[in-house]
C-alpha cells in the first residue's frame, strides 16, 4: 500500500491553506550567476505582469549537492513548484510520477508552437508519449583547444586536422600527447576528475560503446567496444601521458592544457586581456565507429503535488515559448527548430563564430545522444566509480576491472 | 447541670500548597524546561521518528511510504557493501583513536612548561580547532593531490611522493591524519589542563626517592590524568565514528570503497540514493555502536580511572 508520510501530509496541509491566498512559485535553479538570474527574472515579470497576485522566486542550489537538496526537500515536504533537473536523473523523476504532464498545456497555449521543439532531444523528458519535463537547455560536447600551446609544441591544430580529413581520436590524442611533452598538459575531460566517468562517453561513443544496453538490461562494460574504448583511455593517460593523471589539477580556461571536452557555455570561462590564448572550438573527433555528437541536457518540471501545479505548467509554457528561449539562448542551447541557426544562435553568443555555431552547436543537437541515463542512476553511478578506481592505475588489468564492473552493476539494471 | 464537655479541636492549620520545598521545585523544573524541550523536540522526537522510518520503504520521488518490519534490519546482514563499511570505520576509527591521543598527550606534556612564548605555540596547536571544518578539508585537498603541495615539498628532498587519495592504503592515512590534524588541538588543551591539575608535590616526592622521569609520567601523571583520558578518549571514539565531511570533499569513500566510513555510507543510501528507511536502519545501527562503546568505556573507569579522594 503506498501512503503519503505524516511530514508530507502536513506540508500539504499547511501548503494548501496558504494556497487560498497567494501564489508564490519558487523554481530550484543550481546557477547563481547573475547573468542566468537577470534573465530569469526578466522572464518572470512578463508572467507576473497581468497576473498582480503571483510571484515567482528562484532559488539557487550548490550544483555538487543539487539532486540530494532537491529530494531532501521533497523528503521533508517542502518542494519547489518547478525545479531544473539533470539528465542523469531524469529516468528517475520521470518514471517516479512525482512530475506534471505538460502535453495538454503545450499543446493548448497561444504561441506555444509545441511542433517547433524537435522531438529526439525530448525523448528522455517522456514517458508513454506524454512529456514531463522541458529540456531547456541541450548542449553539445565540443573540444576548446589552446592553438598556441599546440602550435607551440609543434603539434597538429585540430583545424589542420579537420582541414586535412584526419580528425580522429589517434590523432587528437597525438596533438594532447606532443603538448604534454612540455611542462603543459594534454586533453582534460572537464568534471571527470576519474570520478564522474559517465563524462567519458563523449570518448567512447566513437567506438560505439555504451554502459548497458538501450533497454537498460544488460551492462556493456565488459562488451569489446567499450573494452577497446577504455584501453585506449587507459593509453592516452598511463602511456602517451595525454590526459591529466588521477589526482591532478589541470586548468583549460588558466592556458595550462592543449585542449578540453566540455559544453560551449564554458565559453564564457576564456581568459581575456593579458591572459587570453588563441583558440578554437571544433566537434569531437572520429572514433573508430565514425562521426558522433554528444550531448548534455538539463530540463525544467514541475511538481505535480504543488497546490500551484497548474500555474506552475503555465509559467514553463511562458519560460520555454519561442520569444523566451531566444532570450535563454544566450547560455543554454534551445531544442527549437526555429533558433537553431547560425543567425539567431551568432547574435546572442558573439564568441562564436558562425562555423563553430554550424559545426558544433546545430549539428551536435541534430545528431547527438545524451550521456548515459539509467533509473536507479545515483546507485549505479557509486557502483561503477567504486570499480572503476581500479582502473585507475598504470598496471591496470582493463578487461578484468571492466568484467568486474559488470557483476557489480548487473543486478541493479 | 449538665455538664457538656467540649473538645476544643486545635485551630486547623491551613495547609499551604506552595511550600518552600515545592517553589523551589518549580523554580528548578522552569530553569530546566528549555533544555528538557529542546531535548524531546530535537533528540527524542528525531531518535523516535527514524526507528520509524527504520521500519519502512520510503522512495521520496514515488511518494512511497510501505511499513516493511525488520526488512531493512535483515538486510543489514545481507549487504556486502556493509562489511567493507564496517572495516574502514573501525580502521578508521583505531588509527584516529590512538594517533590524536598519543599525539594531544606528547603536545600537552611539551606545551606544560613555564617557557617564554609558550602560549604561542599553545595558540598555534589549538587553532586548527576554530577554522572551519569544510575550509581546512578543501586545502588539504590542494595539498594531498598527486601535483599538489605535499609532493612538491617531497620532490625538493629528492622524494617521489605517493598519489595519497588515489591509493586506499594512503588515502585512509590521509583522511586520519587530516582529521587528527584538525582537532588534536581540542584533547590537547583538555589534556594540559588536567596536567596543570596534579599536585606538584607528588613529582617533588618522587624525585627525592630518585624514580626517574619515565615512571613519574606512569605512576603519577597518567593515574592523575586519567579521568581526562576517559573524557577525551570518549568524545574521540564518538567524534571519530560521526567523521563526514573529509571523506565528502576528500576521497567520495574511494578509491573502491577502502573509505566509505558508516555515515558516509549511510549518507549515500538515504540521500543519493533515496533509500531513506535503509538510511535510518544504518543510522540506528551507528547509534547502538556509539552506544555500546560509551557504555563499555563507562563501564571501565572503576578499573582504569583514578579518582582522587
Amino acid at each position: 500500500m503506498n501512503r503519503l508520510t505524516p511530514l508530507a501530509v502536513l506540508a500539504m496541509t499547511t501548503a494548501l491553506a496558504g494556497a487560498a491566498s497567494a501564489q508564490d512559485l519558487r523554481m530550484t535553479i543550481w546557477s547563481a550567476n547573475e547573468a542566468h538570474l537577470a534573465v530569469f527574472n526578466e522572464i518572470a515579470d512578463s508572467f507576473t505582469a497581468d497576473r498582480p497576485d503571483v510571484s515567482v522566486t528562484f532559488e539557487s542550489l550548490p550544483f555538487a549537492s543539487y539532486t540530494t537538496t532537491l529530494t531532501t526537500q521533497i523528503a521533508g515536504g517542502n518542494p519547489p513548484d518547478l525545479a531544473w533537473i539533470l539528465e542523469r536523473t531524469a529516468a528517475d523523476f520521470v518514471n517516479s510520477g512525482i512530475l506534471a504532464p505538460l502535453n495538454e498545456t503545450f499543446s493548448n497555449t497561444e504561441g506555444f508552437d509545441y511542433g517547433d521543439m524537435i522531438e529526439k532531444p525530448t525523448e528522455l523528458w517522456r514517458r508513454d508519449g506524454e512529456l514531463y519535463a522541458v529540456p531547456f537547455s541541450t548542449s553539445p560536447l565540443a573540444i576548446f583547444a589552446n592553438t598556441d600551446l599546440i602550435e607551440a609544441a609543434g603539434a597538429r591544430t585540430p583545424a589542420a586536422l579537420i582541414e586535412a580529413g584526419e580528425w580522429t581520436w589517434e590523432n587528437a590524442m597525438a596533438t594532447a600527447a606532443k603538448v604534454a611533452e612540455g611542462d603543459k598538459d594534454g586533453i582534460i575531460v572537464r568534471d571527470f576528475n576519474y570520478q564522474t566517468w559517465q563524462n567519458l562517453a563523449a570518448i567512447w561513443r566513437g567506438w560505439d560503446a555504451s554502459p548497458w544496453s538501450a533497454d537498460g538490461d544488460t551492462c556493456g562494460f565488459a562488451d569489446p567496444e567499450m573494452v577497446a574504448a577504455m584501453t585506449f583511455i587507459h593509453g592516452a593517460i598511463f602511456e602517451d601521458g595525454a590526459i591529466p593523471g588521477p589526482g591532478e589539477s589541470v586548468d583549460f580556461f588558466a592556458g595550462d592544457a592543449a585542449m578540453s571536452i566540455t559544453q560551449i557555455s564554458r565559453a564564457s570561462l576564456l581568459p581575456k586581456g593579458d591572459d587570453a590564448f588563441a583558440w578554437d572550438l571544433v566537434p569531437l573527433p572520429a572514433g573508430p565507429a565514425g562521426e558522433y555528437s554528444v550531448i548534455g541536457q538539463a530540463a525544467i518540471g514541475v511538481f505535480q503535488d504543488s497546490p500551484n501545479a497548474d500555474l506552475a505548467v503555465d509559467f514553463l509554457a511562458h519560460m520555454t515559448n519561442p520569444e523566451n528561449s531566444a532570450k535563454l539562448a544566450q547560455f543554454f542551447p534551445p531544442i527549437r527548430q526555429s533558433l537553431l541557426n547560425a543567425d539567431t544562435l551568432g547574435a546572442t553568443n558573439p564568441l562564436l563564430t558562425p562555423a563553430m555555431i554550424e559545426n558544433v552547436v546545430v549539428q551536435g543537437i541534430a545528431r547527438g545522444g545524451v550521456l548515459p541515463v539509467h533509473e536507479g542512476y545515483s546507485e549505479i553511478q557509486q557502483l561503477v566509480r567504486a570499480e572503476l578506481d581500479a582502473l585507475w592505475q598504470p598496471d591496470a588489468d582493463v578487461e578484468a576491472v571492466l568484467g568486474a564492473v559488470c557483476r557489480s552493476i548487473q543486478p541493479l539494471l | 447541670m449538665t455538664v457538656v464537655a467540649t473538645r476544643s479541636d486545635p485551630p486547623r492549620r491551613k495547609r499551604v500548597f506552595w511550600t518552600m520545598d515545592r517553589r523551589d521545585s518549580l523554580v528548578g523544573y522552569l530553569f530546566i524546561a528549555p533544555q528538557v524541550l529542546g531535548i524531546c523536540v530535537f533528540v527524542l522526537l528525531p531518535l523516535a521518528l527514524v526507528f520509524w522510518y527504520s521500519l519502512h520503504e520510503w522512495n521520496v520521488l514515488a511518494r512511497t511510504f510501505r511499513f516493511t518490519g525488520t526488512e531493512n534490519y535483515q538486510r543489514l546482514l545481507s549487504d556486502p557493501g556493509l562489511v567493507k563499511v564496517l572495516g574502514a570505520t573501525g580502521i578508521f576509527s583505531v588509527f584516529l583513536v590512538v594517533f590524536n591521543m598519543s599525539l594531544a598527550l606528547l603536545l600537552a606534556v611539551l606545551l606544560n612548561q613555564k617557557l617564554r612564548g609558550i602560549t604561542i605555540f599553545r595558540t598555534l596547536f589549538f587553532s586548527p580547532v576554530v577554522v572551519s571544518l569544510v575550509a581546512w578539508t578543501i586545502v588539504w585537498s590542494f595539498l594531498l593531490q598527486n601535483n599538489g603541495g605535499l609532493n612538491g615539498i617531497l620532490q625538493v628532498f629528492g622524494i617521489e611522493g605517493p598519489n595519497w587519495l588515489r591509493n586506499p592504503t594512503t588515502a585512509m592515512i590521509s583522511v586520519v591524519v587530516v582529521q587528527v590534524f584538525k582537532n588534536v588541538g581540542l584533547n590537547m588543551i583538555l589534556f594540559l589542563a588536567a596536567l596543570q591539575g596534579v599536585p606538584k608535590e607528588l613529582y617533588e616526592a618522587a624525585r627525592v626517592d630518585g624514580i626517574p622521569a619515565v615512571a613519574q609520567f606512569r605512576r603519577i601523571t597518567l593515574p592523575m590524568i586519567s579521568p581526562t583520558v576517559l573524557l577525551t578518549s570518549i568524545i574521540t571514539i564518538v567524534g571519530s565514528l560521526q567523521v563526514f565531511a573529509q571523506i565528502a570533499v576528500l576521497t567520495k569513500g574511494g578509491p573502491g570503497m577502502s573509505t566509505t566510513v558508516l555515515v558516509y555510507y549511510l549518507y549515500q543510501q538515504a540521500f543519493e540514493f533515496h533509500k531513506f528507511g535503509y538510511g535510518a536502519t544504518l543510522s540506528i545501527l551507528l547509534f547502538a555502536i556509539v552506544a555500546v562503546l560509551t557504555f563499555v568505556q563507562w563501564q571501565m573507569r572503576k578499573r582504569i580511572v583514578f579518582y582522587e579522594q
